[in-house]
């Protein structure tokens, strides 16, 4: 990704996190990645301020708890956590689920490949794409600094 | 795109969209692009039922008239359009515009390159993620 912040994976089935964690080693990703199980635990990391923000969140759907789609709406009604771009990796081909997502500001909604090697690759234009593309980094000195710098020049 | 839908450029300046849609033919030749040279001609388009509903929407931020945040707010506001991914492709790499276009549910944000190549490179990364995405179908709403 743009930057090495933590990429967030919000994933139940213990197999395909483990999948995610091996695409992103065999990869070389250096972004550390955190792993909760349901969207209720993905909020309970992102609601913690001793936690760093994640630069992605990668976001399956069917969990119990709290659901991916219940996820979305809570996160992107969150002015703090609204930005965070949100790529969902899942089995569901619904059309309902598809919708319901990109209705909720998505930036990917991804189908888990079954086969590894097409899993490694999906992962890999996940991480081509959100390295080329700019990622929200929240005000710190330097970016306000930059941002002046934009502003003067 | 899935079934070869079409792209939506939304860009004022006549070079950069010739550009773009240069190298998007470049990386990928079947590929079909609606040019709307302002917002208003882009949400015109949009809104017209007999138009074919664009896959994705590359926009620039920086428009005469609406500028692409209000573009952005507008789609976002719109139930017919919300579920269209837009990708913001802009010449600024100002951190309050990175953050506003985020806010408003940018799928991603890409800085455009007077370089060919570059751009190239630009527009195939954004065309194969987008190829991997499952997209909203229009039958669908």
């Amino acid at each position: 990704m743009r930057n090495s912040k933590p990429v967030l994976l919000v994933e139940d089935d213990s197999i395909d996190a483990m999948t995610v964690r091996r695409a992103f080693r065999e990869l070389k990703v250096v972004n550390p990645l955190k792993h909760t199980i349901n969207g209720e635990e993905a909020l309970a990391y992102l609601q913690d301020e001793a936690n760093d923000k994640p630069c992605v969140i990668l976001l399956d759907l069917n969990m119990p708890k709290m659901n991916g789609t219940e996820f979305l709406r809570i996160a992107k009604a969150d002015p703090a956590l609204r930005k965070i771009p949100v790529v969902v990796l899942t089995t569901s081909s619904e059309e309902r689920d598809v919708v319901d997502s990109f209705r909720l500001s998505v930036a990917g909604y991804i189908i888990k490949p079954v086969d590894y090697k097409n899993f490694v690759e999906a992962v890999r234009t996940i991480d081509v794409y959100w390295t080329l593309s700019e990622l929200p980094v929240e005000r710190t000195e330097d970016a306000d600094a930059l941002c002046q710098a934009h502003t003067a020049g | 795109m899935p079934c070869a839908k079409p792209i939506l450029l939304v860009e004022d300046d006549p070079v950069d969209a010739l550009e773009i849609r240069r190298a998007l033919g470049d990386s990928h030749a079947a590929e079909v692009v609606i040019h709307a040279s302002s917002a208003e001609e882009a949400l015109a388009y949009l809104r017209c039922p007999a138009d074919v509903r664009p896959a994705l929407i590359l926009l620039d931020l920086k428009l005469p008239g609406t500028d692409g945040f209000a573009f952005l707010k507008a789609i976002k506001a719109d139930a017919c359009l919300n579920d269209i991914p837009v990708v913001a492709m802009t010449g600024s790499r100002a951190v309050r515009d990175i953050l506003a276009s985020f806010d408003l549910g940018v799928a991603g944000y890409m800085v455009k390159s007077p370089d060919h190549s570059r751009l190239v490179e630009i527009t195939r990364t954004i065309e194969n993620y987008w190829n991997l995405n499952r997209l909203p179908t229009a039958l669908a709403r």
